[in-house]
Parts: C-alpha cells; sequence; structure tokens
C-alpha cells in the first residue's frame, strides 16, 4: 500500500500534519461527553447482568439434533418449577436454557430431562449453577486488581517517563476506557459475565501499552527541548503523535484482527461463552485505547506540561523567534529568513540545480 | 561503521535455538523415558468435568489462610479416598477454594466436598488395631475383645476373607445376648460419657467392620452426631476407637499453637508440645472431663479422643485435672513430638476452633464434548487472527510480513513449549480463558515487530543507511517495547495474584506471552534483522522488501555539506548517473512543491502550531549538526 507507507512518510516528517494537540478542547469536550453519556446510560439503564451476578442455573445443550425452543420450556413444565426460563438457541446445534437458581436434585433432573427431550446423550448437558455472590467476589477482586494496578503502574511510569504529568494522562485516558467501554455495554445490553470483566481488566493493560508507546516518542521528540527554539512543546509531542500515528493504527490493527476473529467465531459458532464475551470487551476497549492515547492522553500531557515555567518560558522564547523570523522575513534579510522554524525533523536541502542559480530576470511565479 | 564489527546475530540466534532446544528436548526426553505429555493439560471447561467454585466462611470471623489450607488438606483427603481420581483442589486468590473435578462426579462426591469439617473432644471408650474382626479368630476365642485385639497382630492376612464372612463374624461377635438382632439401645442408661454402656451392639458392630486399613475408610465423611457414640480410625490408619459422645465442641478452642515444653523447673526444653488454649466455657467442661477422665487413670480410660472430620486427629492420656483452660500434649517419652506434627496438629485444633462452611459460589459441569468443540473453535478463532495479521503485515511491511510472520511462529512454539513444561512442572492447565489471552497475545505480540519496524523506518526516512537504521532503530524500538512490556506484565501479574476463576487463567498467559515476546524480540527478531540486512533483497532496499528508501520517501538527496550530495538509498555501491538524474528531478519537483506549501503557509503565519515544515528552508542544518 504505497499510499499508507507515502502517508506515513509526510506524517513523518511533519510534511503531512494533524493538530491533534492544537484541538484538545475538541476532544476534550468530546471525551468529557461520551463518559458523561455512558455514565448516564450506565445509571439509566444498568449493565445486563449475565447469571453469573445475579445467580442462577444454566443448561447448555450440544449437539442436537433439533433446535426448537418449545422443548425445554416444556421441560421445565415438567419438573414443574414456577421458574422463569430464557432459552436461547446458538448456533445451529446448541440450546442454552437459563433459570433462576434451582437445587441440586432439580439441576440433575432438569438436566436429564432435557438429555431426553432433545435427544442427546447425559453427558452432552453442561450445567452451571452460579450462587448470587459469585458475580459480587469477582468484582470486587476485580476493583481491587484495578485499584493495586493503577497505584503500581502509576509508580512505573512516573519512574520510567520522569515526568508525572504522563502518568496522569496515561490514567485519565485509561479509565475514560473502561467507562466508555462499560457504557457501550450498559447502552446496547451486552449480557456482563465474569469473562466480560476479564476483557475490561486486559483493556487496562492494553490501554497503557498503546499510551507508554506514544508517550516514548514525545519523549523523545522533547528531549533536550529547550536547547532548540524551532518548535515549542505542544508542537514536539504533536509531531510524535503523528509519527506514532502509522504505528498505532497498524497497531490496532494487529491487536483487533485476532480479537475480531475471537468475536466472530464466538458469536456464530459458539455462542455465549468465555470467548464471546472476552473477545466483545476487548473489541470495544481496544478501539478506545488507540484513539485516547492518541486524543486525550498526549493532548492532556500538553496541557499538564505547558503549565510548567520551565515549558512557558520556551514556548514563548519559540513564539518570540518565530516572529523575528517573520520580521526579517518580511524585511529581506535572507540569512534570518533561512532559519528553520517548525517541528520537522531537520532535513537538508538538496542541491536545487540550475533553476536555483540567480537569474537576471525574475520569473512570476503563480 | 565501527560498531558492525560487533554484532553477532547468529551467536544470539543460536542462542535461541538453545532455548528451543532445551524446551522441547526436556519436553521430548519427559515424554520419552517418564509419564510426560507433549501436549499441555487441559482446563476442566476444554476436557468436560465439573468445577465447584466454594467460598468459605467461618462464624463471625476472618477465615485465616491456614484454616484455607486445612480446609484443602480434608476436601483433598476426602475426595482422593472417594476414588475420584485428578482431582484439583486449589485456594484462589486467598478465599476462595477452586474443586476441579473431571468427568461427571456423582452427588455423593459433590456433598463429600461441600460438606464442612468439624472436631469434637470425645472420651475414648474402647482402642483396637485398624484391621476388621478376624473371622478365623472368633473360632478359637470366645470373647469377642480378645478376637479384635488378635486380628490387628496380622493384618496382613486380612484380604482373604469376603466382606460377607467379615460381617458374619461382626455379627456374632456384637450380638452379645444372642438374640440375632443388633440393638441400637444401650443396655443400661449410660452415667456419663465415659460409660462403657454406651457401647451398643450395633456400636460394636460397626467397631468390628471397621477396616481402618482400607484407605477409603480414612476418609474424613464428616457429619457425626455429637450426642451418639462413635467408631473411628486415627487419622493415620493406625488403630480404630469406640468414642463416647461429644462432650466439647472444637469451637471451645480459643486458640492452638507449637511450642517447646517448658518443665517445671522453667527450663524449655527441646521437647515440642502443643499447647491448647481454652474459651472461659470450654475451659470449665475441660476441667470437668479431665477430673472424671484422670479419676479413670487405673481402668485405662483416662484418654479423650479429638475427632476432626470424623477422624482422630489425636488421643492423649489425661493425668490430672487441668482446671485452668490451658492444656499441653505432649509425645510420649518413647516417641516424643516433632516440630511438623506438633504445628500440624496445632493447625488442625484451631482449624477445629473456628469451623469453616463453604457456600457454592458455582457449580459448572462441562460435558467432554461441549470443551472439545470450543478448544476447536478456539484454535480456529487463533489461526484466523494470525492468518489475518500475517496477511495485513505483507501488505503493511511486504517482506518484513514475512519476518513478522516467522516470529509469529517462533514466539507461538516457545509459547505452546513453555505451557506444556508449565503444566508438568506447575501442574497449571490451559483453560478457555487461557486460550483467549493466547490469541489477544498475538496481537500484543505482534506490535512489538511493528514498533520496529516503525523505527527502522523512520531511521530509514531519516536517510540512514539500513545497516545503521536496523541498530539505531533497534535501539530505540527496545527501550519502548521493554517500556510498554513491562506495563503489560504488571497488569498480568496483578490479575494473577488477585483474581479468581478465569481470570486467573486469562492472566497466566498473558504474562507468560508478554514474557515470551520480549525472548522473541531480543532474540529472533533483531539478529534476523541484522542478517537479511545483508542480503541483497532487504540491504538494498527492494522494492519488495518494506525497506525501500524510495518507498519510504528518502529519496531526496541528503546535502552532506561541502557541496556534495548523497541519496538514502546510496550504500557503498554508489548510484548509476540516471538513478541520480531522476533523484534529482524528483528533488527539484518536491523543492517546487514544497516553497509553494511554505509560501502558501507563511502568509498564513508562522506562528501556527506545525505550520512550517523544515525542508522548505533548506541548506543551512545538516543530519550530522542536528544530531
Amino acid at each position: 500500500m504505497p499510499s499508507f507507507a507515502r502517508f506515513g512518510n509526510d506524517l513523518y516528517t511533519g510534511r503531512r500534519s494533524f493538530d491533534i494537540v492544537g484541538h484538545r478542547r475538541r476532544w476534550f469536550t468530546a471525551a468529557a461527553m461520551l463518559v458523561i453519556l455512558s455514565a448516564l446510560v450506565l445509571g439509566v439503564r444498568g449493565l445486563n447482568l449475565g447469571i453469573e451476578f445475579t445467580g442462577g442455573s444454566q443448561f447448555t445443550i450440544s449437539g442436537t439434533a433439533t433446535a426448537e425452543e418449545n422443548l425445554a420450556h416444556d421441560v421445565l413444565d415438567d419438573v414443574g418449577t414456577d421458574h422463569v426460563a430464557r432459552v436461547t438457541i446458538v448456533g445451529d446445534d446448541t440450546v442454552q436454557v437459563q433459570t433462576e437458581q434451582l437445587s441440586d436434585l432439580e439441576t440433575t433432573d432438569v438436566a436429564a430431562e432435557l438429555a431426553d427431550a432433545y435427544g442427546v446423550p447425559a453427558t452432552d448437558v453442561t450445567s452451571s449453577f452460579v450462587g448470587p455472590f459469585w458475580g459480587q467476589d469477582v468484582t470486587t477482586k476485580a476493583l481491587q486488581s484495578l485499584v493495586i494496578f493503577l497505584v503500581l503502574v502509576s509508580a512505573v511510569m512516573v519512574l520510567y517517563f520522569r515526568r508525572w504529568t504522563m502518568a496522569v494522562a496515561a490514567l485519565v485516558a485509561l479509565l475514560h476506557d473502561v467507562v466508555l467501554t462499560v457504557g457501550i455495554y450498559a447502552a446496547i445490553g451486552f449480557e456482563v459475565t465474569p469473562a466480560t470483566v476479564i476483557g475490561f481488566l486486559t483493556i487496562l493493560g492494553y490501554s497503557l501499552y498503546d499510551t507508554v508507546v506514544v508517550f516514548d516518542k514525545v519523549r523523545e521528540n522533547t528531549t533536550g527541548l529547550t536547547e532548540q527554539t524551532r518548535y515549542s512543546y505542544a508542537e514536539g509531542a504533536n509531531l510524535a503523535v503523528n509519527q506514532t500515528l502509522v504505528r498505532s493504527i497498524n497497531t490496532s490493527v494487529v491487536g483487533v484482527l485476532p480479537v475480531a476473529a475471537i468475536l466472530f467465531i464466538g458469536a456464530f459458532l459458539l455462542g455465549a461463552g468465555t470467548l464471546r464475551d472476552i473477545s466483545l470487551a476487548l473489541f470495544i476497549g481496544m478501539i478506545a485505547s488507540t484513539a485516547s492515547s492518541i486524543f486525550i492522553a498526549t493532548p492532556l500531557h500538553v496541557l499538564l506540561e505547558s503549565r510548567r515555567p520551565a515549558v512557558t518560558e520556551h514556548t514563548e522564547k519559540v513564539q518570540e523567534r518565530r516572529e523575528a523570523v517573520l520580521a526579517a522575513a518580511e524585511s529581506g534579510d535572507v540569512a534570518g529568513a533561512a532559519e528553520p522554524v517548525g517541528t520537522g525533523g531537520l532535513i537538508a536541502g538538496g542541491h536545487r540545480g540550475q533553476a536555483a542559480q540567480p537569474r537576471r530576470k525574475r520569473r512570476s511565479r503563480g | 561503521m565501527a560498531t558492525r564489527s560487533r554484532v553477532h546475530p547468529v551467536r544470539t540466534l543460536i542462542y535461541l535455538l538453545i532455548i528451543l532446544g532445551l524446551t522441547f528436548g526436556g519436553l521430548f526426553a519427559s515424554a520419552r523415558w517418564s509419564d510426560g505429555e507433549m501436549s499441555p493439560s487441559l482446563a476442566l471447561d476444554l476436557e468436560g468435568g465439573t468445577q465447584l467454585i466454594l467460598q468459605p466462611t467461618a462464624e463471625g470471623a476472618e477465615v485465616t489462610e491456614e484454616q484455607i489450607d486445612e480446609a484443602i488438606r480434608i476436601m483433598r483427603q476426602r475426595v482422593d479416598a472417594s476414588g475420584v481420581a485428578e482431582a484439583e483442589i486449589s485456594s484462589q486468590g486467598g478465599e476462595n477454594i477452586v474443586v476441579g473435578l473431571p468427568g461427571n462426579p456423582s452427588q455423593e462426591t459433590l456433598d463429600l466436598v461441600r460438606r464442612s469439617a468439624q472436631m469434637r473432644f470425645r472420651v475414648l471408650l474402647t482402642e483396637a488395631g485398624p484391621g476388621p474382626i478376624d473371622p478365623s479368630a472368633l473360632e478359637t476365642a470366645e470373647d469377642p475383645e480378645a478376637a479384635a485385639e488378635e486380628s490387628t497382630d496380622e493384618p496382613d492376612t486380612q484380604p482373604e476373607y469376603t466382606d460377607a464372612e467379615i460381617e458374619e463374624a461382626a455379627r456374632q461377635a456384637a450380638d452379645q445376648d444372642g438374640d440375632g438382632e443388633l440393638s441400637t439401645e444401650p443396655a443400661t442408661e449410660p452415667t456419663s460419657a465415659s460409660d462403657t454402656a454406651w457401647i451398643t451392639e450395633q456400636v460394636m458392630y460397626d467397631f468390628y467392620t471397621l477396616n481402618c486399613l482400607n484407605s477409603a475408610n480414612l476418609v474424613g465423611t464428616g457429619g457425626d452426631d455429637p450426642d451418639a457414640p462413635l467408631v473411628a480410625c486415627a487419622e493415620d490408619g493406625s488403630a480404630k476407637y469406640i468414642l463416647g459422645p461429644s462432650e466439647l465442641a472444637g469451637t471451645e478452642i480459643e486458640t492452638a499453637n507449637s511450642g517447646l515444653y517448658v518443665n517445671q523447673q522453667g527450663i524449655v526444653t527441646n521437647e515440642y508440645v502443643v499447647n491448647i488454649t481454652f474459651t472461659n466455657a470450654g475451659g470449665e467442661t475441660f476441667s470437668d472431663i479431665t477430673e472424671r477422665l484422670a479419676g479413670l487413670a487405673t481402668s485405662g480410660q483416662n484418654r479423650f479422643a479429638m475427632v476432626l472430620d470424623r477422624l482422630v486427629i489425636s488421643a492423649p492420656n489425661v493425668e490430672q485435672q487441668i482446671p485452668d483452660g490451658e492444656a499441653q500434649i505432649r509425645g510420649s517419652s518413647a516417641s516424643p513430638f516433632t516440630q511438623e506434627e506438633t504445628q500440624s496438629l496445632a493447625n488442625q485444633l484451631n482449624f477445629g476452633a473456628l469451623p469453616i462452611t463453604f457456600e457454592v459460589q458455582s457449580q459448572d459441569q462441562i460435558s467432554a464434548t461441549l470443551g472439545a468443540e470450543q478448544l476447536e473453535r478456539g484454535i480456529l478463532a487463533g489461526l484466523i487472527g494470525l492468518g489475518l495479521i500475517v496477511l495485513y503485515c505483507l501488505v503493511q511491511y511486504r517482506g518484513l510480513g514475512l519476518v513478522t510472520m516467522a516470529s509469529l511462529l517462533i514466539a507461538g512454539a516457545i509459547t505452546y513449549g513453555a505451557i506444556t513444561a508449565m503444566s508438568q512442572l506447575i501442574g497449571y492447565r490451559l483453560s478457555l480463558a487461557g486460550v483467549a489471552g493466547l490469541i489477544v497475545a498475538i496481537g500484543i505480540t505482534a506490535d512489538s515487530f511493528i514498533v520496529y519496524f516503525e523505527r527502522i523506518r523512520d531511521e530509514v526516512r531519516e536517510g540512514r543507511r539500513l545497516e545503521d537504521a536496523i541498530e539505531l532503530g533497534w535501539a530505540r524500538a527496545r527501550r519502548t517495547i521493554l517500556a510498554s512490556d513491562a506495563v503489560n506484565l504488571l497488569a498480568a501479574v496483578v490479575l494473577y495474584t488477585l483474581a479468581v476463576g478465569g481470570v486467573r487463567g486469562f492472566a497466566f498467559t498473558l504474562g507468560l506471552t508478554t514474557f515470551i515476546d520480549v525472548i522473541v524480540v531480543f532474540l529472533f527478531t533483531h539478529p534476523m534483522m541484522q542478517l537479511l540486512v545483508r542480503t541483497k533483497f532487504f540491504g538494498q532496499g527492494h522494492r519488495l522488501s518494506g525497506l525501500d528508501p524510495r518507498h519510504l520517501g528518502s529519496e531526496v538527496p541528503l546535502y552532506r555539506g561541502r557541496g556534495r550530495i548523497r541519496s538514502g538509498a546510496d550504500s557503498a555501491a554508489g548510484q548509476t548517473i540516471a538513478e541520480r538524474r531522476r533523484a534529482a528531478e524528483l528533488a527539484a519537483r518536491e523543492e517546487e512543491q514544497a516553497q509553494a506549501n511554505a509560501e502558501g503557509e507563511d502568509t498564513a503565519g508562522a506562528d501556527e502550531p506545525n505550520g512550517v515544515t523544515a525542508d522548505a528552508s533548506a541548506g543551512t542544518g545538516s543530519k550530522e549538526g542536528e544530531r
């Protein structure tokens, strides 16, 4: 894909540049709105919790000859439970039945009768019973890990980048990703199972992973910032985002591809299950992570960083010099105007050929 | 380049080969000469089976880790004795107990696991050797007690009698009044727990038939009636006992610990003892019991037994009344306690002090069919994902895509080896969540290569020769890869230590693959690039190699000062005149365009954040100057 490589080249040299840091207000507003919306949806609709959280029994009958819901309903009526049952047909040979909590005896009964009704050996009926506190337990543990992880990772990032603003920005982006993903779950009404929680937790790692790569480039571009006056901190950071843009896109594509594969297989061939639940959460989360490390983490970092006196001072210096260059250009001072300005790497000029030589008569150019 | 002489890609690759060789050689050797397997063992959700997640709770108190360990020990004992092979019982996340039973276990087995274990103090009425009654002994000796005693002398001769014969003999011996029926009522009203009237004919019968040599009977089944006498085996199967009704519950123990015996002179000896402290009420009851038992010292009935989960864990003699609720168990002078023994006994007592009840958090019964199907589909998903990634990389990075593919294959091989080794060394079992972790990891692993390749390309864009670009790009990519992998690893470790159930399996594979990612990038991808750059295809930036400098926008001739110009692709080989002309032409066109742009932007205002590009202003900065 030559155009994509060309795109990368242009982004790298700064010939083409998306002003991502400059438009931070726009991104922050959008992100804040999304987060608020997510929180609202979460508050109003709530999450569609799976039986792992509410407690209940679930049966999966695999390899059935017929995929009729009625058979399962009949069985449950026979057993004489007044439990509400939810029957889902998955793929063309798997039936899933969810009921409220059944006792041990009832579970065995129902499993046997289901096997009978669908004409499969009893061993092909999978039953699971979940106590009402299991999901809570998983969630508590997940929140616990979340807090510990955040503390540890902040420490690591502060140590690695030596700038606390990067850690803060990365964490804000991370929270954004998680809230957004959960919000989307609430909005669409996907079922939340412990496997989904695993997915949410993985987003943590992935989101930070992505941010670290971008920040690494930001740091590289802004080391020795004060030793030059061609570009300000914000511009250096913006260049970094642009330079890693191709990588970000490639990374998210490569990251999402296998997840999409699981999602596809999980949703169409396996039905609800660990694979689908993990991959769905990851699918949403990975895309959000890539976006947030570009549009939220870096601008936020720049915003925080530009409050530092050293950086403000430097930015002013850059401005001053630019004005000087402009003034010089206007006044026709060639030496002054020739000074490089901007974020692009210093690319040496080529030989300009004959055309560049002085002429007796200046051609007019459009 | 000066560093080139120090680059030893082949040597690095050999390290990788050694790692691979050791892993697979080890696996192969263990499969060949030991009972190892060449494939990882699967968790229940892939293999089929039943998984129970139990949450232990103790009345009004925190469950300590020692108690969970003790509970697991008891459970394992029960399950093993019930004949279920390969049951997995482990604690997860510090407070849950996960029980995995292969296949389709019976309801009894499930109940066995879930039942809580109680500890009780009972007085010891009769003791005998571990074997059941010996029918032949019955014929010679009229006295049933003697028969029981005698049978213990040669327990190895037992198997020659059928169960029916033993039962018949026991029935005869136990039926003292000869009415052919086993009465369950005591002959006389027992006056105290130590009264032998508790031994009814039925109890006697149970006692005779009980075979403590059979490990199935060395299983705590729990559920003993505290108000009735009990026939029980010693924990290690060395003896069997008839015990009176429970007089003191284990919950009356406040604490128990192992320590060194302090003799009457206050000198610490090197003899290990178990110290038990009772609660106030428990201390009083214990005082009463010991008073009574001390009085029975002459009849040999001065023993009481600590029964945990229907097994006698200790049956000490009482020498005197113990009034203050502080008891001490010493070993006999013939065989004093070791520290391990006292520690284990103290743990058991502590466990009994706070009996744990289990709440079933979840119970999953997975059919083998579904498990196999899920594994199959999971692998399919992985292959599709892998294929898509390789395809994408080939399109994006051309020749480098092949490097990606090879790296992923190596990573896959190491991962497979590592997981198989783990399942043999630490009993790891691959679960569905683990498979998901592996599939997700494909993307994260591939990303390391992308980071590296992009860095190489960046360097090429800066106008460096390919060989230098590969080294400089590596120096920078290495840091990024390490930092981001560290974050990932951290996430995996935190998840693994804290989480329960599926989360753990996922975290494990994620952490493992992150680690392997580092190995592959360092030991394969980088040296491979170093080698490949020496080939004509990659080294001269073939159009399809993915490293084509022209393609990467490095065709602008680079001004090196003093009127010398070199092009990005220019290596020692040099360029043809035609190439140089073409480059110059391109440069001129580029220049014009850039200038036009620059002018346009100049008018727009140079202070626009990212407005002006540097190449428009030409000439003053050289590459060397920037560094």
